[in-house]
């Protein structure tokens, strides 16, 4: 789209505004323009002009998720982050780190360790098309709310984040929280923000609690020969007074083994001690099996929820203590459905996620989903984060919403001329 | 709104029960105040629910008569968040105290309001599970009340607050709509409304059910308790501790003006000559408690700690605990009147900030007591005053607002856990500008277009919601009423 012509209002609002290549796609919608601000001030600027120019504005950071969620309704104008680059203060001595949104959490990660802290969000890297892989950035983790195994002791972005900056639709710059840990002056605006998938304004700037690196980790690692058994051993193991930090588990196949990793951190001694115990333990529960201590997590630890961008990922939500009858529903569902998806997830958290290849069905994977979403009732969810188009258009990616029509009028209130990623969340948000 | 809310008790008592409308003015003078009893005002009326369904109905006739409303739990914030409207409904939680599951399993329970903090960790602790946010009034007060503030409490350091513990909340909307805001799971499809309930200080809607998470009990707990010459060395040993990557349960700080308060109170023989003691609890695995607490013994005695007392057992932690639980009512001990300041600071500037509080007392000629959770920086001073006199309490108000304006100076905030209500509204503009209070104010207009919620808090100033489709076609009733200005 080499013939559109830059507005001279966004222009002059931004000192980078390009027209948008095939690359800039956003879930197959193709915008005209992309501009990359360089501070909070600047992305406000476009804003501004990109309200007055009545443009729709899809925010960017690697890219690593742009293709989740229902496809844009418009989208005219990328809003790219990444120059947004900077640590702007690492307090280490108060354990806080304010980072500019477009930061990549590998880069944060390399300037916190120098301090022997670590932002404990340990989601799973994603090749891109360009450059290396990468868990993505600050501003995109949090849009998505995405989280890895360490999600079972430290949580989501949500429970990490202390203050942000956003940029509203109308280009009015708004701060909430701030750079302490403990702070309830005024409205919790990170909490609404964080899992908003570029819906309610850009996020330009954040502020997290930080955590020590831990001197020594390692993991338990244990194959059952089904998911029962590995059901039963995680109950034990967060039972057990052995303080596990993730407990994740891995399917290639639903007909095959299930292996379980627990996690466990501290210092050296008493991982030591602490793993021993929860190994011992795992051997008395299910005799058949030999649990390991390694110091390493196993291969396909880092790679949770790891499908391949082209097929579909189900992320499935449930109370934790359901996670046998989740995994006989799970395993029925994908019966029924002549599906075999690959299974990966923290299965003490309560969330586990389905692959499925691109090759796969459409009608077959929606009745996956179908079937997921009966086996959860009301306490749980099955939310199709990205699906190839064929699926998409057979599915509801996000199924029951709790309290729609508030979250209707909240999206109202912050851009009521939906011109922020129209029509990309749940119930067409 | 001139009508007398007393002509809807009628209306009230066939939803409720005659016996749960209170309009007689004694009995509402009952109601008058929360633990700010420097702000008072009688409501209207009040009514005592039993049902969530009996609160959408009230709420329902609320907002169609355009009355204010506002929930009280137990009664014991401290920023005056539940102080009720004289022309509203006061609506209280307190028959509302079913644990209506424990799912252990899950590590789950769902509560109503009323249920004080305590009971849940009471009933949760037959299953080797606790409720981890622990307020220190937990005993009374409800877990309505901790949603709504975002309590915290000495352990919240390593285990968070209440927002890090609730996963599902059943609200009654300001419209009078039964709905549940996310499924206990903490990853409901769609925003995270749950999240940004939590801390809203009853300004969005009424909780009737909350899910929340249950911790396993830790194996180990043993707190410490370190006397030093001065503040500034405790300050050193908690920054020290920190810095060696060891996170306790608590750490907790008092100044000497406080340990002789307490010592006055409840005798909590504390370290003669201590002009600080530090608390620090640890908890976990037991190997790991061992480790930690030799390290932070070497900490504190390397930081110039005297005399270092450690309780493994349940009662010598008590009796360690004794004098820091007390410290807030002993202040009547050694003064008439106090005000208790929530400021928080960054943890590495304590020190500054403690020095600055020392000039500001001797300058004001006031004394201020500090008692604190040093670990994440949340300061209570006291400031000490004689409530005969209007010109000493005047002092004492601008005191502690000095002190905000310093903890707000070196990039803290006005409150850590007490919450805004309507006692530090006028603050928010000196830690916020007007278009983040507008911003957050977006989110009330979603819930409350009509601002009928517990109008006059959190914000000095009320953002007109303006048209919105369906909900109401009229002007803004605040408009009508020449009210807009007044709150
Ligand atoms: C001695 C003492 C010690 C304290 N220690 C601590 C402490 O360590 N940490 C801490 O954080 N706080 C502490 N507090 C403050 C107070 O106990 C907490 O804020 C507590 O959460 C209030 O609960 P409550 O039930 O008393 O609420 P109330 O005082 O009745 O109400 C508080 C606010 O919650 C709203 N509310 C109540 N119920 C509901 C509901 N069901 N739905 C919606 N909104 C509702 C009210 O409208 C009001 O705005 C202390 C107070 C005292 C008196």
């Amino acid at each position: 789209m080499a013939h559109t012509s830059i507005p001279a209002s966004l222009a002059s609002a931004c000192d980078d505004v390009r027209p948008a290549t095939a690359a800039d796609t956003v879930a197959g919608i193709q915008p005209s323009l992309v501009a990359a601000p360089a501070t909070t001030e600047q992305a406000s600027a476009v804003m501004r002009a990109a309200a007055a120019l009545g443009l729709a504005v899809i925010p960017r950071g690697a890219g690593t998720k742009l293709h989740w969620g229902y496809p844009p309704e418009r989208a005219d104008l990328v809003l790219d982050l990444t120059r947004l680059d900077q640590v702007v203060e690492h307090a280490a001595g108060d354990l806080v780190v304010t980072v500019q949104a477009g930061v990549r959490l590998e880069h944060l990660a390399s300037v916190l360790a120098e301090a022997g802290q670590r932002l404990a969000l340990d989601c799973a890297a994603r090749p891109l098309p360009s450059g290396p892989a990468t868990a993505g950035t600050i501003g995109g983790v949090l849009a998505a709310g995405a989280a890895g195994p360490l999600r079972l002791r430290y949580g989501t972005p949500r429970d990490l984040l202390i203050g942000i900056t956003i940029v509203r639709a109308d280009g009015t710059i708004a701060r909430s929280g701030g750079k302490v840990v403990k702070n309830v002056a005024g409205y919790d605006l990170g909490k609404l923000f964080a899992g908003s998938r570029g819906t309610l304004g850009l996020i330009t700037q954040a502020t997290f609690r930080l955590h020590p690196i831990p001197a020594a980790a390692a993991y338990v690692i244990v194959s059952c020969d089904s998911a029962a058994a590995c059901a039963r051993l995680v109950s034990a193991a967060l039972a057990a007074a052995v303080s596990p930090v993730a407990a994740e588990l891995h399917l290639a196949s639903l007909a095959g083994p299930c292996e379980l990793a627990v996690a466990l951190e501290g210092d050296h001694d008493g991982v030591a001690q602490r793993s021993g115990m929860l190994a011992d333990l795992m051997a008395v529960q299910e005799t058949s099996h030999v649990a390991a201590v390694a110091s390493q997590p196993p291969a396909w630890w880092r790679s949770a929820g790891g499908a391949p961008q082209e097929g579909t990922l189900i992320q499935v939500a449930f109370w934790p203590g359901k996670l046998g009858s989740v995994l006989t529903g799970i395993a029925a569902a994908a019966e029924r459905a002549g599906l075999d998806p690959v299974l990966r997830g923290s299965a003490g958290s309560g969330v586990l996620h389905l692959s499925v290849p691109r090759s796969a069905d459409p009608a077959r994977v929606a009745g996956l989903v179908a079937s997921l979403r009966a086996a959860l009732h009301d306490r749980g969810s099955a939310v199709v984060q990205h699906a190839p188009p064929p699926v998409r258009d057979l599915v509801d990616l996000f199924g029951p919403v709790p309290s729609l029509n508030l979250m209707r009028a909240v999206k109202q209130q912050f851009d009521p001329d939906r011109v922020l990623s129209p029509g990309r969340f749940a119930g067409g948000i | 709104m001139t009508q007398d809310v007393a002509t809807l008790a009628p209306r009230l008592a066939a939803i409720c029960g005659k016996d749960a409308v209170i309009t007689d003015p004694l009995e509402l003078a009952t109601y008058e105040c929360d633990g700010l009893t420097a702000h008072r005002c009688r409501p209207g009326l009040a009514v005592l629910p039993q049902t969530a369904a009996q609160v959408a109905d009230v709420v329902r006739v609320c907002a169609q008569e355009n009355v204010p409303f506002v929930a009280r739990g137990s009664g014991t914030g401290l920023s005056g968040g539940a102080l009720p409207a004289a022309d509203g409904v006061l609506i209280v939680t307190a028959r509302m105290r079913a644990i209506v599951e424990i799912d252990a399993e899950s590590r789950r329970a769902i509560v109503e309001p009323g249920v004080t903090n305590l009971a849940v960790s009471k009933a949760a602790q037959p299953y080797g599970l606790f409720y981890a946010p622990d307020p220190s009034s937990q005993q009374v007060c409800s877990v309505g009340g901790n949603v709504a503030e975002n309590s915290g409490g000495a352990h919240c350091l390593k285990h968070g607050f209440t927002v890090h513990h609730v996963t599902g909340l059943e609200i009654v909307t300001p419209a009078g709509e039964l709905t549940w805001l996310g499924d206990g799971t903490g990853l409901a499809p769609g925003y995270d409304l749950t999240g940004a309930f939590t801390g809203s200080e009853g300004t969005l809607g009424i909780v009737t059910k909350i899910i929340v998470k249950l911790t396993p009990i830790p194996q180990a707990v043993t707190t410490l308790l370190a006397a030093f010459e001065t503040t500034g060395q405790g300050g050193a040993a908690v920054s020290a501790i920190i810095g060696a990557g060891i996170l306790p349960a608590a750490i907790e700080m008092m100044d000497a003006l406080s340990i002789e308060a307490a010592e006055a109170s409840v005798a909590c023989h504390y370290p003669q000559g201590a002009g600080a003691v530090l608390i620090v609890e640890l908890d976990g695995p037991e190997q790991d408690v061992l480790a930690e607490s030799a390290a932070v013994r070497q900490i504190a005695a390397d930081a110039g700690a005297f005399e270092i007392r450690e309780a493994a057992d349940p009662d010598d932690r008590a009796a360690i605990w004794r004098g820091r639980r007390a410290a807030f009512a002993a202040m009547g001990r050694i003064s008439p009147a106090y005000i208790v300041q929530d400021g928080v600071v960054p943890r590495t500037a304590l020190h500054d900030v403690l020095d600055r509080i020392g000039e500001l007392s001797a300058a004001a000629g006031l004394r201020v007591a500090n008692v604190f959770h040093a670990g994440d920086g949340n300061l209570h001073p006291l400031v000490l005053f004689d409530d005969s006199s209007e010109a000493e309490a005047a002092a004492a108000e601008e005191l502690s607002g000095a002190i905000l304006d310093e903890c707000i100076r070196h990039g803290g905030s006005i409150t850590g856990e007490h919450g805004v209500g309507v006692d530090k509204s006028k603050y928010m503009p000196r830690m916020f500008g007007p278009d983040d209070l507008d911003t957050m104010q977006l989110l009330r207009c979603a819930f409350d277009p009509a601002g009928l919620c517990n109008p006059g808090k959190v914000f000095p100033t009320p953002r007109l919601c303006g048209e919105v489709p369906g909900v109401r076609r009229e002007p803004h009733p605040l408009v009508t009423s020449g009210q807009a200005e007044l709150f």
